[in-house]
């Protein structure tokens, strides 16, 4: 094994020795050197995966989260440079983790933190100026085709759980107490201007958008979508200004 | 009031930086509203190359409004210079991106290995100081320097142990890097002076051995106290503390030997208000008027 490999593979897995080959000058026992190394690395990852899920870490207390997630740091350390990204697949990772079992909601509380992370840094654009959307709309003829294109920014998450009121929750010290938590909720995560919002939505309104981001005409989405207020939720899509291109041409 | 004097390689600074000899702070994302509203008389900005590839948002609605009026000092802690293996192509792109979009003043990297195989271990690792490392790390040097069309600067580290098979000098192998690939170096005192302690080694001793000439940036920042197994001093550098003493001392005995440079203060851990990380900026600019004067 090269040196770097076996360095590397000693910092992951606490289980394995300190390398061959170190020194200290005053011939102190290099473990306790090569554990500073040991130490950034675990506690680096770690405290990325705190900053990114600051409601998980209030839903299981500090010292269970950094447990859980020393072990998903051994088994699935970064791929590439951007921390920003670290921490994808944490929320699966979540799911499948026993012990976090009786905290059932605690993975769609991740999906729901880390889509407000990805709607943070999403691509800008700008929006349609609602008078143009309006003029658009009443245009009968040519609504039959108009296709909206939302913002990169908009994220949706459907969650057997109560996500949203959980999550709102702990960004004002309420407790849990008032909440049922097996209320299933739609959200909908948008950035408006540099702000991220988070809405609830009812279920329809959630397949609506998801038609309308697939690309199906306004008409078509909101009909192949369950029975939802479609006057309210267009009124909160230009309202938030996530709607960033009209398209009343036939797709070719 | 901040002109190079005539004893500093102020040739090789100029193609190494465009920043001014002015203390400079590092930009922390609670602190963008304050710097655009307060307008702090700052040399420069730096920021972490890898915290701004991202798409969109408000790191780079805010990065470009304090562009606009501050030169900028990009500083990569992601490209794993060091490593074994060879450099992450796209890593290289986005950072080029970066360049272009930013037009950063001074580009600077680590002499330091932070990704093994696909593996990104998010910490600046130590390298074996020996002729086949000496190779790697000029020709990764080289094809950054191609890639980005622009020369970089190389940061000595702050290490904890070394590796019995070294047969070159830090500061030696350092020296040999920048004459060998023309990059430049980013003295960073307080590893000077944390991987002193750590050695036991002089500092001065050590900063008389690097390339000086060549120094394009300088950074300073605090370190943690711990110890080893033998119960001797091991310094952590953690940019979690304030600069101490002994390494302000050895700032001005480096400013000494270089002139005014460009000098970020590095805070990235416990950050403290924005008038504290400025009280230290003021208190390395006041070091540079002197530098500047002595010439």
């Amino acid at each position: 094994m090269s040196t770097q490999a076996a360095f590397s593979a000693a910092l992951l897995d606490v289980r394995l020795p300190c390398p061959d080959g170190l020194c200290s000058p005053n011939g102190a026992d290099p473990t306790s050197r090569f554990s500073v190394y040991r130490n950034n690395v675990q506690g680096s990852l770690i405290n990325a995966l705190t900053d990114s899920y600051p409601v998980v870490v209030q839903l299981v207390g500090e010292e269970f989260f950094r447990a859980m997630a020393a072990v998903f740091v051994q088994e699935q350390p970064p791929q590439n440079p951007l921390m920003n990204r670290y921490g994808e697949a944490f929320a699966d990772f979540i799911a499948a983790f026993e012990p976090a079992a009786s905290v059932p909601y605690l993975a769609d509380v991740a999906r729901l933190e880390h889509l407000r992370t990805c709607t943070y840094h999403a691509a800008d654009a700008t929006a349609v100026r609602p008078e143009h959307i309006t003029a658009a709309l009443t245009a009968p003829q040519a609504l039959i085709d108009l296709r909206l294109q939302l913002h990169p920014s908009v994220h949706l998450l459907d969650s057997a759980y109560a996500v949203i009121a959980i999550w709102a929750a702990h960004q004002r010290d309420v407790t849990l107490e008032h909440i049922d938590v097996n209320h299933g909720q739609h959200a909908l995560v948008l950035r408006n201007g540099l702000e991220v919002e988070v809405f609830a939505l009812e279920p329809g309104a959630s397949v609506f958008i998801r038609h309308l981001i697939a690309g199906q005409p306004l008409l078509a989405a909101a009909q192949d979508s369950p029975e939802f207020d479609l006057g309210q939720t267009l009124g909160l899509l230009i309202a938030r200004n996530v709607i960033t291109h009209l398209n009343n041409k036939e797709r070719p | 009031m901040f002109t190079i004097n005539d004893h500093a390689p102020s040739c090789t600074q100029a193609a190494l930086t465009g920043l001014p000899p002015r203390a400079g702070l590092g930009l922390k994302t609670g602190h963008f509203r304050e710097v655009l509203g307060s307008q702090p008389d700052i040399g420069f900005f730096e920021v972490h190359a890898e915290n701004y590839m991202v798409d969109g948002g408000p790191f780079h609605h805010f990065l470009g409004l304090i562009r606009e009026q501050y030169p900028l000092s990009l500083h990569g802690v992601g490209l794993s210079i060091g490593a074994e293996g060879p450099l992450d192509h796209q890593h290289l792109k986005r950072l080029a991106e970066l360049i272009e979009r930013y037009q950063p003043q001074s580009f600077s990297e680590h002499l330091a290995w932070s990704s093994h195989g696909p593996v990104f271990l998010n910490d600046l690792l130590p390298l074996a100081y020996d002729t086949p490392t000496l190779n790697r790390v000029c020709e990764h040097i080289d094809q950054v320097q191609t890639s980005l069309k622009r020369p970089m600067l190389l940061e000595n580290p702050a290490t904890y142990l070394a590796f019995q098979h070294s047969t070159i000098d830090e500061p030696e192998f350092i020296a040999e890097v920048v004459r060998r690939s023309g990059c430049g170096l980013l003295l960073d005192v307080n590893n000077v002076y944390v991987s002193c302690v750590n050695h036991q080694r002089d500092p001065l001793t050590y900063l008389d051995a690097l390339p000086l000439h060549a120094v394009g940036e300088i950074h300073l920042a605090g370190f943690a106290e711990d110890s080893d197994s033998l119960g001797d001093r091991l310094l952590i550098d953690d940019h979690g503390a304030p600069i101490d003493q002994a390494v302000w001392n050895l700032y001005r005995q480096a400013l000494e030997r270089t002139g005014p440079i460009a000098t970020l203060i590095e805070r990235d851990n416990q950050v403290p208000a924005f008038a504290v990380l400025l009280a230290e900026a003021q208190h390395a600019d006041a070091l540079l008027m002197g530098a500047g004067s002595q010439a």
